[in-house]
């Protein structure tokens, strides 16, 4: 009886150090944790399988750890050098897709949050509507205009998609709302420009806001697999997605263990940028639907 | 007299225009790029939905391409798998998140981050490889998820190839790409009920259930909307994974109109009808988002 109450007590006790409350927050965190495995286990599954030969990959019952880790699978997808051109084709669409994002958006953003205009709330009822469209409806007509500008299978096309986004818009006047209009006012007292007040002024305190809409360009630009998809027929412009779908529907060689070299290549730089920017994330997920 | 008026009432708009010319020339890099890509583009789809087009030529048939569509064996089944596809999907990603977030939200800080970054990780991850590592689990003879079923002593099934089990894997994936964004959005609206609410509650002997039901429930109304909206657009649009995964198959077990309208447009050319199809996506999603608005009350206005 007191073995068995001072094993509630250790165990308690133990939970209190690790910074659980109680006994229904621990039941708490079980849960969630098997949810989280869930959630996570295909990834670890995709990483590890990238290390395991082909015969290793694709027997039973399966390896829960690379039992004969191999680099082969990494060794065949570097062997072709289009996957490093796959790479800076995918680092050239995101990054440019981020700068295009923010740099479009924060003085629309500015000039729907800060200035009384003729018009200003028709405009951006507009954006507002789009951002609910269905994008297959606009696809079709955007890859003529494409190829009416000669943009088939050039970065400027693969970048179209980030040039006018109307969420970052959006969330620009969302949070430049909040900056106090005296603060503005006192600027252009003290002689400040227009466009010296937006950068010196606006685009610092809008901190959070531009590194959230940078943060989802990127990676939206990265994942942009339909326009990607829809664009690209040269082999030069191939992205990384593109390219390791490629691996992935290639009925004639079906190579688990490259497949996930593959994948693995296409997720890390993504994981990186997530798990460096997390507050952003949440920034932006948040900003746009909860205020405050 | 009338004509007098106009005139003076667009000196008047084009003084106004020129004293607000700096809240233009904020606007014009975004919205040049807008009308150009976004909202031509839309009302081009709109108009080409009248059209039969391919990449040479086009003619106008009036509402032909819908009555296609209704004979288009492929569409319906498309059709009815994405209905099925968001009906089944998004009342189970709510009650989960929600119950996650009010799980999570007590919890100390080190394990709300953990959380909140392991459920958002596949979105990360992106459809396209979370589709390719399913597509290993889910294999027939080498898969993990059969070797499962066989430690616990089931037969095996053929997961992505069986007409009644195809829909639901596919919706496994989608699934595990749709929760981390209302957990996050859960996370933020619990942290703006203000506590006091809930200590006001207990005084009058409530318990955590009716705290949940008369406090949490109302108060977290807007994001539910938020959440129900942006989650049934985002199952709506399913199609990579379909690409990746089925192709749509086996016998159209898996079609979804976002797929076809990939199919119809960038494989076999028929922009006109792809159109038609997107115009349908189209009204469903309004109609859907429009019932929902109302059903929940247009609770976002007291945010």
């Amino acid at each position: 009886m007191t073995k068995h109450r001072l094993a509630v007590g250790a165990l308690s006790r133990g939970l209190r150090r690790s910074g659980v409350g109680t006994f229904s927050q621990a039941l708490a965190i079980l849960l969630l944790a098997i949810g989280a495995v869930f959630m996570l286990f295909p990834l670890y599954w995709m990483i590890t399988g990238s290390f395991k030969p082909m015969s290793d990959a694709m027997t039973l019952p399966p390896e829960w750890w690379p039992l004969h880790p191999t680099l082969r699978n990494y060794e065949q997808l570097f062997r072709t050098a289009q996957t490093y051109r796959w790479i800076l084709n995918s680092f050239v669409v995101a990054s440019g897709s981020a700068i295009l994002a923010v740099v479009t958006s924060a003085p629309a953003g500015y000039a729907f949050a800060k200035k009384a205009f003729f018009g200003s709330r028709m405009l951006f009822l507009l954006v507002v509507l789009t951002m609910a469209l269905p994008r297959q409806i606009a696809l079709i007509p955007l890859f003529r205009t494409m190829q009416a500008l000669h943009w088939v299978d050039t970065y400027q096309g693969l970048l179209v998609t980030f040039m006018a986004y109307p969420f970052g818009v959006f969330l620009f006047k969302q949070f430049i709302e909040s900056i106090p209009s005296e603060l503005l006012e006192a600027a252009k007292i003290d002689g400040a420009s227009e466009i010296r007040t937006f950068i010196a002024i606006v685009l610092p305190i809008a901190r959070p806001a531009v590194g959230a809409i940078a943060i989802f360009a990127f990676t939206g630009g990265w994942n942009d697999y339909m326009w990607q998809l829809v664009l690209i027929t040269k082999e030069e412009l191939i992205t990384l997605p593109i390219g390791v779908a490629r691996l992935a529907t290639n009925l004639t060689n079906i190579d688990v263990g490259l497949n996930m070299a593959g994948a693995t290549v296409a997720f890390l730089p993504m994981l990186i940028v997530f798990l460096l920017f997390q507050d952003y994330f949440v920034k932006g997920i948040t900003m746009g639907a909860v205020k405050g | 007299m009338i004509l007098g008026n106009a005139r003076v009432s667009r000196e008047r708009l084009i003084g106004r225009i020129w004293k607000e010319r700096w809240a233009y020339l904020f606007l014009a890099p975004f919205y040049a790029p807008f009308i150009l890509f976004i909202l031509v583009p839309t009302a081009s789809g709109l108009i080409l939905s009248l059209y039969e087009a391919g990449l040479t030529g086009q003619r106008f048939i009036g509402f032909e391409n819908f009555v296609r569509l209704l004979n288009d064996e492929a569409f319906v089944h498309a059709t009815i798998n994405t209905f099925l596809l968001v009906v089944g999907i998004v009342p189970a990603v709510m009650v989960v998140t929600l119950a996650a977030a009010v799980m999570i939200f007590p919890l100390p800080r080190v394990w709300q981050s953990f959380f909140r970054l392991a459920y958002y990780i596949p979105i990360v991850a992106s459809g396209i490889i979370l589709s390719m590592i399913w597509l290993w689990i889910y294999d027939p003879n080498f898969g993990l998820a059969n070797h499962l079923l066989s430690v616990l002593g089931m037969k095996p099934v053929l997961w992505l190839d069986n007409t009644n089990t195809a829909l639901p894997s596919v919706m496994l994936v989608l699934g595990t790409m749709m929760l981390g964004q209302p957990i996050i959005l859960f996370l933020a609206g619990l942290g703006n009920i203000p506590p006091e609410l809930y200590d006001a509650v207990k005084v009058d002997g409530a318990n955590d259930w009716t705290a949940f039901r008369f406090v949490t429930l109302p108060l977290l109304k807007p994001v539910m909307l938020f959440v129900l909206v942006t989650q049934t657009f985002t199952a709506f649009q399913v199609w990579v994974i379909v690409l990746i995964m089925t192709r749509g198959g086996p016998a159209y077990a898996t079609e979804t109109i976002a797929y076809r309208v990939y199919l119809a447009a960038f494989q076999f050319y028929r922009f006109g009808y792809a159109s038609a199809m997107a115009v349908v996506m189209l009204v469903i999603a309004g109609t859907i988002g429009l019932i929902q608005l109302r059903l929940m009350g247009e609770g976002g206005s007291n945010q």
